[in-house]
């Protein structure tokens, strides 16, 4: 194969994949799935449980490897060998649980397994942190997400609301030149304020040029920032909305089996 | 900066909070806090004697082994781990040094090496059951407490190697023991070697990346696997570190008795968590210092020493030492349950 085609457009898919298909003994969890994120787009991906999102956002973040089937980023066959091999060719992945560790500050978890040691021998030799890089760089990357109402950046994760660890985490998401950001179920620990900020972030993020997969499953949500909508069942995508030109229930009803899907895909 | 299309978050502010954040960024507040109280009170009981130097100073002497292990031990509970076998390690590195140097007739610098070495083997054996068997700390070092202990007695074969024979023939295994007066105040070469070990620690789990993976593999080692930290290798290091330091807490060890003895590590093992926990080391990991670990081994330390003074029974001093235990525990699980 030579690479997903251009859109009616003209635009070629930033990420891509075209056909995974992945096996746990007899459950099938991805039955030819395809995939398509275009630059500087929010698509949300919804799905009912057990349709196999999961499993193809695990794939795309190279958290599992699939069975068969290509993953295309830019244009180029990509295969990951593990999230940190997805992570330097530029897709970041905030996961449900955040992946943070709630007893480190700010500070440590942006930049957590990616530290900056200090210029010469101090860093070579005695391995000393470059701290103050590292504050002056979380600071600068917290108020460019508008999150500089977190004052402290010393202050430790678990002090944080559910709201701020969000951004915080998205914030390190961003921080380090990524092209594409997967959100799984960012807001479905929120309340309705703190979901509000998460969804403004999710623009921002969108507004300095970063493609963004939006898991959840919360309709209103999608169907507010998501530019497309990515309709998941049985393992495939069986179609591609505009959240414009259809309702909130017939997309569920497409996910549920309950309506055949639409013949155009957008 | 605060434009209208940016999101903003609220601070959660107000007085409970703050103080909670506070003692969230500086775990060693508490246990710093007992110590003085401790120290004003048995001041105060006690009259002049307590702080006279030779009475501080017997106290350093005092804690400076268990304080070495409690440093290891600090390690270990940090990556939310737990060494039952640090003083079986101290004593069977005490043990090689002198059978090494005193029946094997290797030269003494070899059989100091060669005893660090056996500590540092002991914690690659605990590390490697682990993670590569994936075995429960608790469990591995449960096991390798009873091995090491079998070792020792077979070793050494139940005997102790008297001060004068090190004295004559390998000294320098006793040169922990050797004294430095400052005045009234009596310093150690051990307790220098200790409080050098605690800065070297406070700097790599402070300074280094390796620090903060030792902190984030302990709290969350899941979310660490995410970041790209190799989980396991972390822990295997944490555990042949914990080892290398029993090795040299066992070269402490004889120049504290002066001399090599089977017995000398019986409750040391839960001495230094005792000095950890109360130093308000969470058992749960990711959560502590360096500082809290040596403040706990000096609150311990001084309890005993002011509760004897006193002139009150020994059980008093098992008997405080354990409701200070509790309450440490207690006030660890009390702010993880508010912070959630």
């Amino acid at each position: 194969m030579s690479g997903p085609a251009p859109d009616a457009a003209g635009r070629l898919p930033i990420l891509a994949a075209r056909d995974l298909r992945k096996a746990y003994g007899r459950v099938v969890a991805m039955d030819g799935a395809d995939f398509d994120l275009y630059p500087g787009e929010i698509l949300g991906v919804i799905g009912d449980n057990g349709a196999g999102k999961s499993s193809m956002i695990a794939a795309l973040a190279g958290a599992v490897r699939p069975d068969s089937g290509e993953i295309w980023l830019n244009g180029q066959e990509v295969r990951f060998a593990n999230p940190m091999d997805a992570r330097a060719k530029g897709i970041e992945t905030v996961f449900q649980t955040l992946a943070m560790a709630p007893a480190l500050t700010i500070v440590d978890n942006l930049f957590l397994g990616r530290e900056y040691r200090k210029p010469g021998l101090r860093g070579r030799m005695f391995r000393a942190l470059d701290r103050g890089r590292m504050r002056a760089e979380a600071r600068r990357h917290l108020s460019e997400l508008g999150l500089a109402t977190i004052q402290n950046i010393d202050q430790v994760v678990e002090t944080l609301s559910g709201g701020q660890r969000q951004g915080v985490a998205v914030a390190r998401a961003c921080a380090f030149g990524s092209r594409v950001i997967i959100l799984d179920e960012p807001t479905a620990a929120l309340g309705v304020k703190e979901s509000r900020k998460v969804l403004d972030l999710i623009l921002d993020v969108r507004r300095r040029g970063i493609s963004v997969v939006l898991i959840s499953h919360n309709m209103p949500h999608v169907f507010e920032i998501a530019d497309r909508v990515h309709i998941h069942r049985l393992g495939r995508r069986i179609a591609q909305v505009s959240p414009a030109q259809i309702s909130m229930s017939d997309a569920v009803a497409i996910m549920t089996g309950a309506m055949a899907p639409p013949q155009v895909s957008i | 900066m605060s434009s209208d299309d940016t999101p903003h978050f609220s601070e959660r502010a107000g007085l409970g909070h703050r103080t909670i954040n506070f003692l969230h960024s500086n775990p060693t507040i508490i246990p710093l806090l007992v110590l003085l109280i401790g120290l004003a009170v048995f001041s105060a009981i006690v009259g002049k004697r307590f702080f006279h130097p030779f009475n501080l100073s017997l106290v350093l002497q005092q804690v400076t082994v268990i304080g070495m292990l409690a440093l290891a031990q600090t390690l270990i509970i940090l990556t939310a781990g737990i060494d039952l076998s640090v003083g079986a390690i101290m004593v069977l590195s005490s043990i090689a040094m002198g059978q090494m140097a005193l029946t094997l007739g290797l030269p003494p610098e070899i059989a100091l090496i060669g005893g660090i070495l056996v500590g540092a083997g002991c914690g690659a054996l605990n590390g490697l059951l682990i993670t590569w068997l994936r075995l429960p700390p608790f469990i591995v070092t449960l096991g390798t407490w009873s091995i090491f202990n079998a070792i020792v007695q077979f070793w050494s074969g139940g005997q102790t190697i008297r001060q004068q024979e090190i004295q004559a023939d390998a000294a320098i295994l006793q040169w922990t023991g050797t004294a430095m007066q400052f005045g009234a105040w009596r310093l150690t070469i051990g307790s220098v070697l200790m409080l050098g070990l605690a800065a070297f620690l406070w700097y790599m789990l402070n300074r280094t990346a390796y620090g903060r993976h030792v902190y984030a593999v302990g709290n969350d080692p899941e979310a660490a696997r995410l970041s790209g930290i190799r989980t396991r290798r972390v822990l295997f290091s944490a555990y042949l570190l914990a080892g290398l330091i029993c090795g040299l807490a066992g070269w402490v060890l004889i120049g504290r008795i002066g001399a090599v003895s089977p017995l000398g590590g019986g409750s040391a093992n839960l001495d230094s968590i005792t000095a950890v926990v109360i130093g308000g080391t969470s058992l749960f990991g990711g959560r502590g210092s360096i500082l809290g670990t040596l403040i706990g081994a000096l609150i311990v330390g001084f309890f005993r020493n002011g509760l004897a003074l006193a002139g009150l029974d020994v059980l008093w001093q098992e008997f405080s030492i354990g409701c200070l235990i509790i309450m440490a525990v207690g006030f660890d699980q009390w702010l993880r349950r508010i912070s959630n």
